[in-house]
């Protein structure tokens, strides 16, 4: 069990380990973009942290719901409204929670991938963060579902999340502003699929750690 | 990084106060929000126009807000779509109970970010309509992906749809006439140099000094190839050959051409292909009704240009010609 303090930990760290990785998000995006993933990345993580640190935080619910809504109003961009929708989603499936458990992260999980796809519009095998997020979900309720345990369980997710990123290099982006490259897209990991993997990392971690 | 700049994170707020002291008697902001609108917004009767998307475009958006133009524009940070919240506070200052339409480029930040604005805003019971824009001919179009930017042609739809809700047009017309713009025009761009984004601190791609990069976006982000530098008449005739190549236009059409800096290029480049465009387009009997030159949707100080032609009818040309004032585009 994940208590509210252990997320709002969670939360703090990510927000640190985005900071300290966007140099390395802006180059990503420099290849296939316009290299500036990063900066607005940490532009919205800044302020997640300066707004956690501010807010009085009720539930896990709230939690989340404070990073969706601060991403919403600071990132801008196509991650923007993307994260946002991910916060969101997250914090629909565990409003009022003092604590979740894995069952209820795959729930959030799933949310999370079905109102991106619908703001996006967008798949699996766009090149997007969903070459990410859906694998990353799938390995872990598969292996939840064999009676794996969860150290197990999200240790092989956060190798399919890091595969879904190799993956993204070797597809034509058909989403997003890469897709404008076409052929020249190849060979390029997709920014936003490597930004996933830093933050279900670190919801791993959360896990990890309870 | 050479830039006349103080804070990196302070550069929209202080280019946004800058445009108020500039133009008083056109642009006002919304309080708290990066918004100008036009200063006697709301208008009431009229249907309102709200552009926007990243900054580094300038006069886009801002300088086309006034008379015949825009009731409002948003400006995200440096070629990022502006935060829901943003447009939804431009679609209340500009709302005179008519309705809004807003004017979007095919980007994916700024589809969702308007569409979320735009949902807030219809909640409130305001009339909500869009068009997205995807003049450029560099991106091969296709439904299975996010399909054509939206480019330099965007100008043309702020003056066309603007002069519509201008005459009082309701916003199913002003809709209407804005789509008929965006598939009646095509653009394609190209650049000399790259553009450095102020927050990166080092510039878009690196493209050696004998290249250029062809068919590329108003991002810095790359284009479609590269190849060896041209003269401006080969520019200009390969330009033109993707525009028409995708939009054919038969002997004595009509057109409006744009010939729109990126930022770095003197006007007397765009003067001297604008010379070989108005021969080729004469070449093919086809007649230039009117011709705007100039710096109208920027990369920060990208050298490069970008074309656009528009296919004219009677509406259309009336629209165009109608008068506007605004800070960067006058009119009478």
């Amino acid at each position: 069990m994940v208590t509210k303090a252990t997320v709002i930990n969670t939360i703090n760290n990510l927000s640190e380990v985005i900071i300290e990785n966007s140099e390395m998000l802006n180059d990503l995006d420099r290849a296939i973009g316009d290299a500036d993933h990063g900066i607005n990345m940490k532009r919205g993580f800044l302020k997640v942290k300066t707004t956690m640190e501010s807010t009085e935080i009720n539930d896990i619910g709230h939690a989340f719901k404070t990073v969706g809504m601060t991403l919403l109003t600071s990132v801008g961009g196509a991650s923007g409204p993307l994260y946002a929708t991910a916060f969101l989603k997250f914090a629909d499936q565990c409003k009022g929670n003092e604590t979740i458990d894995l069952g209820t992260f795959e729930n959030m999980l799933d949310a999370a991938i079905a109102g991106m796809m619908h703001r996006g519009k967008s798949d699996a095998g766009c090149k997007t963060m969903l070459d990410v997020w859906i694998p990353y979900t799938n390995t872990l309720k598969n292996e939840n579902a064999n009676g794996n345990t969860f150290v197990d369980a999200l240790s092989k997710s956060m190798v399919a999340a890091h595969e879904g990123f190799e993956y993204s290099k070797t597809i034509i982006a058909t989403k997003g502003r890469a897709s404008y490259l076409g052929e020249r897209s190849l060979g390029h990991g997709d920014p936003g699929a490597a930004s996933t993997v830093l933050i279900l990392k670190s919801l791993s971690d959360m896990f990890q750690e309870a | 990084m050479k830039k006349i700049i103080n804070q990196v994170e302070n550069i929209v707020d202080e280019m946004l106060k800058g445009a108020v002291k500039a133009h008083p008697e056109d642009l006002k902001r919304v309080d708290g929000f990066n918004v100008l609108v036009r200063t006697n917004a709301p208008v009431k009767g009229r249907v309102a126009l709200v552009s926007g998307g990243g900054s580094g475009h300038e006069p886009s958006h801002g300088g086309f807000v006034g008379m015949g133009m825009l009731s409002g524009a948003v400006a995200g940070e440096v070629f990022t779509s502006p935060t829901p919240d943003q447009v939804y506070e431009a679609i209340k200052a500009v709302d005179g109970g008519d309705g809004v339409l807003l004017v979007i480029k095919n980007y994916s930040g700024d589809i969702m970010n308007f569409e979320m604005a735009a949902e807030l805003a219809e909640a409130d019971g305001i009339k909500v309509g869009n068009v997205v824009v995807n003049d450029d001919v560099a991106v091969e179009d296709s439904l299975y992906t996010t399909g054509r930017r939206g480019i330099a042609g965007t100008v043309f739809v702020h003056k066309i749809a603007g002069a519509a809700a201008e005459r009082g047009e309701s916003l199913d017309e002003v809709v209407r006439i804005a789509n008929k713009v965006n598939s009646n025009m095509r653009s394609m761009g190209m650049s000399l140099t790259p553009c450095t984004v102020p927050a990166a601190g080092k510039p878009g791609f690196e493209i050696p000094d004998d290249e250029l990069e062809m068919g590329l976006g108003i991002h810095g982000e790359p284009g479609t190839h590269r190849e060896k530098i041209k003269s401006a008449n080969e520019i200009a005739k390969y330009l033109l050959e993707k525009i028409l190549g995708d939009m054919p236009l038969e002997e004595n059409t009509e057109v409006a051409v744009m010939v729109n800096g990126l930022g770095g290029t003197p006007l007397m480049e765009k003067y001297i292909l604008n010379n070989a465009v108005y021969d080729y387009l004469n070449d093919k009997k086809l007649s230039i009704h009117k011709t705007m030159i100039g710096n109208y949707m920027t990369s920060l100080e990208m050298a490069g240009l970008s074309l656009t032609v528009l296919k004219l009818d009677d509406e259309l040309k009336t629209l165009l010609n109608a008068p506007a004032n605004t800070p960067a585009f006058k009119q009478f």
